[in-house]
């Protein structure tokens, strides 16, 4: 369906659930889910509240195509205000959850306060109910998802909820839906958390209803799925090796950050990629990889379910962790893999799989544990901070020992829950934290992919390469290649790529299907589904509304242009090896032309005229 | 001459027995152009969409253009590939 119209209010200091209907206006200037669900947040939070008091909000939001049958129509966004950033958080799941809301004929859930005690949400189609889940609290994600199956006698509820490091204040902590697909960035589990509620499970069986035109909508979703199922990465490379074929790629252009940034190829990186996932392992002659896996509506399926080696020191003793389950995806690898230097796979793996388990966000936590092992290496922090444990980069044995550590917040776990930017402070070693705006760094060194600095130090949520991925034009020369060295040209590039993302983020839909769709695409699936016209114009508008919005709500909570930067490290030291060799990221080349073509002030500000042409709110 | 040339993706299945991480070791003539390299593994140049020679990306116009190569160049071919 597209929009359901209806919106529900939860109020967990009061213990209420109250439908409303959604404000259309907002819904035409802002879409969907990331778009829509931040008007709300900021007609509705105050920009410097603090991310974890009972007065910030936590929105889950769909999209108007999350539910039909479009071609990866089934995400939803967790949008609220970031307790590691302070800025605005927008996380984006896939799997089946969203899809399971929308059928249950809500367009998004609004909780506010805070519960008195732990809480469940749980949702069958109108029906809304709290629910006590002190029997849930201290359980991992896993064990919640089983035990509201058990609970609720129905294998197909979905569930989304926060494991034991959330509950522990672990900063990065993400939201799991469906065992292993997750809102994963910016702690938006840790706020979950902070208002005593674990889950939420949602039964749908409203089905697909009120599309504007369905014949014309089912026309266009079918040519649509003709477009990915043809194109060579889309119709083959993702669901073959998934996102982890970009290991070797990133590698050999000299843009893999390891070992916490310092430097931009990993040599043990053919051993943790996508090729080495389908290799056969000396134990039992199995590969890594089970099998690939797809979210609800999903035609490309690049999901990666994998095997650990039973043999494996992480879990000889350990079955219940023998079964497949989801990962490695390339972010999860890289941030456990080259950023600590590991080259274990089994190890990469299982680190991955508690992550999962219990909710950290596999980025910030690897990143994190890199600049520990830094600070390590450096002689700040030692064995009696760790309790005995070797935190050298490389160690394998050190990674599984943080893990765990991490997922219950025990011991050296409430430092690296932290995260990156206060664990270094915390040392004293600021300099060191990898971060922009307190959120680590994905998988591509800005030295090499100098468009990405521009994308990270700008990016609303922090260091984030899903706000605008340039990697696609300047490394896989997808729609058009262009110069990853050069930093001519990328200010648009930028801009042009994080509207768009702006947009398909708003709609309900994957980022990944713009691998294969251009807006020309898409615009018809929206525009046959949803009141009114959708044309690709109108959506590259409502994408840079949203960016505006969001970049509105970050300053108005305090951060300036100043917060739009890059590490010293990577602004200082240039790349020892590689194509980039001798080159650090020339940020300071493109961010003046960018501020003025977002129309914003010398100083990053918005301008009023800004502000009216996509009229914003006061 | 010798050169590196490795082979990814889906198209990893078309590189030698022996190769080691995906690459192997290959004697070549000096005015060999990129495409013949490629031609040699019997990679369809059409599926050859990112080639990169010592990680630097080489344009296809370029492809055809001999003696392009020296000895220890690491040349690499994946399909049209993506992630994120």
């Amino acid at each position: 369906m597209a929009w359901t119209r209806q919106i529900l209010r939860v109020n967990l200091t009061e213990g209420t659930c109250i439908a409303e209907p959604l404000n259309m206006d907002w819904a035409n200037q802002y879409l969907g889910q990331r778009g829509l669900a931040t008007r709300y947040l900021v007609e509705e939070v105050d920009p410097k509240v603090d991310a974890l008091a009972p007065e910030n909000k936590m929105i889950m939001a769909t999209g108007p195509l999350t539910g039909t049958m479009a071609s990866t129509g089934g995400r939803y966004s967790v949008i609220t205000k970031s307790p590691l950033t302070g800025a605005v958080a927008c996380s984006n799941s896939g799997g089946f959850f969203g899809a399971e809301l929308k059928n249950a004929g809500w367009d998004m859930i609004i909780f506010e306060g805070k519960a008195a005690s732990p809480m469940y949400l749980h949702i069958e189609n109108e029906s809304a109910t709290l629910v006590d889940a002190s029997d849930l609290w201290g359980k991992s994600c896993w064990e919640t998802d089983e035990l509201l199956h058990a609970k609720h006698q129905d294998p197909q509820i979905r569930v989304a909820c926060v494991g034991r490091s959330a509950e522990s204040g672990c900063l990065y902590s993400a939201i799991i839906n469906d065992l292993h697909r997750a809102a994963g960035r910016s702690g938006v589990g840790t706020v979950m958390a902070s208002k005593n509620l674990k889950a939420v499970s949602v039964r749908g069986t409203l089905g697909v209803g009120n599309i504007k035109d369905p014949a014309r909508f089912m026309k266009s979703v079918k040519a649509g799925k003709k477009v990915l199922a043809e194109n060579p990465v889309t119709g083959e490379g993702l669901p073959a090796l998934g996102t982890q074929v970009l290991m070797n790629v990133i590698n050999e252009v000299g843009a893999m950050p390891t070992r916490n940034m310092q430097e931009v190829q990993f040599e043990g990186a053919s051993k943790i990629s996508g090729e080495a996932m389908l290799e056969p392992r000396a134990s039992d002659g199995k590969p890594n990889l089970t099998r690939n896996g797809g979210c609800f509506a999903c035609t490309i399926a690049c999901g990666r379910i994998s095997t650990i080696d039973r043999e494996h020191f992480s879990v000889k003793d350990k079955p219940q962790y023998w079964g497949n389950s989801g990962g490695l995806e390339y972010e999860a690898a890289w941030a456990l893999g080259s950023d600590t230097g590991v080259d274990d796979l089994d190890a990469l793996t299982y680190v991955n799989f508690i992550c999962n388990e219990d909710g950290m966000d596999p980025i910030s936590f690897g990143a994190t544990v890199a600049a520990a092992m830094e600070l390590y290496e450096k002689g700040v922090i030692t064995t009696q901070h760790t309790g005995g444990m070797e935190l050298k980069f490389g160690s394998a044995e050190a990674l599984c020992w943080a893990v765990e550590q991490s997922a219950t917040g025990e011991g050296f776990g409430a430092d690296i829950n932290l995260g990156s930017r206060r664990l270094c402070e915390k040392y004293g070693r600021p300099e060191l934290s990898m971060t922009v705006k307190g959120q680590e760094f994905p998988a591509y060194d800005p030295r090499g992919i100098q468009g990405m600095g521009l994308t990270y130090a700008t990016s609303n949520r922090g260091a984030c390469h899903l706000r605008g991925y340039t990697v696609s034009s300047e490394i896989l020369g997808v729609p058009e290649k262009t110069d990853p060295l050069t930093t001519d040209g990328k200010a648009g590039l930028v801009k042009a790529f994080q509207d768009a993302t702006a947009a398909v983020d708003s709609a309900g839909l994957c980022i990944f299907t713009t691998f294969a769709w251009s807006l020309d695409d898409i615009s018809p699936q929206i525009d046959a589904a949803c009141d009114g016209d959708w044309s690709p114009e109108r959506l590259v508008e409502v994408g840079e509304r949203v960016w505006q919005l969001e970049r509105d709500f970050n300053m108005k909570a305090g951060m300036t242009g100043a917060d739009d930067t890059l590490p010293d490290r990577l602004l200082k030291d240039a790349a020892k090896t590689g194509p980039a060799s001798g080159k650090v990221c020339e940020l300071g080349n493109m961010l003046p032309e960018y501020y003025q073509l977002r129309g914003w002030s010398a100083d990053g500000n918005l301008t009023a005229e800004t502000r009216s042409k996509f009229g914003l709110p006061s | 001459m010798k050169i590196t040339f490795k082979l990814y993706a889906t198209l990893q299945h078309l590189l030698p027995a022996h190769a080691v991480d995906n690459a192997v070791e290959v004697e070549v003539e000096k005015d060999i152009s990129l495409h013949q390299v490629i031609d040699k593994f019997s990679v369809n140049r059409a599926d050859a969409h990112l080639v990169l020679v010592n990680g630097r990306y080489f344009d296809c116009e370029g492809r055809d253009e001999p003696g392009v190569l020296v000895e220890g160049d690491v040349v690499a071919v994946w399909p049209p590939v993506a992630g994120g």
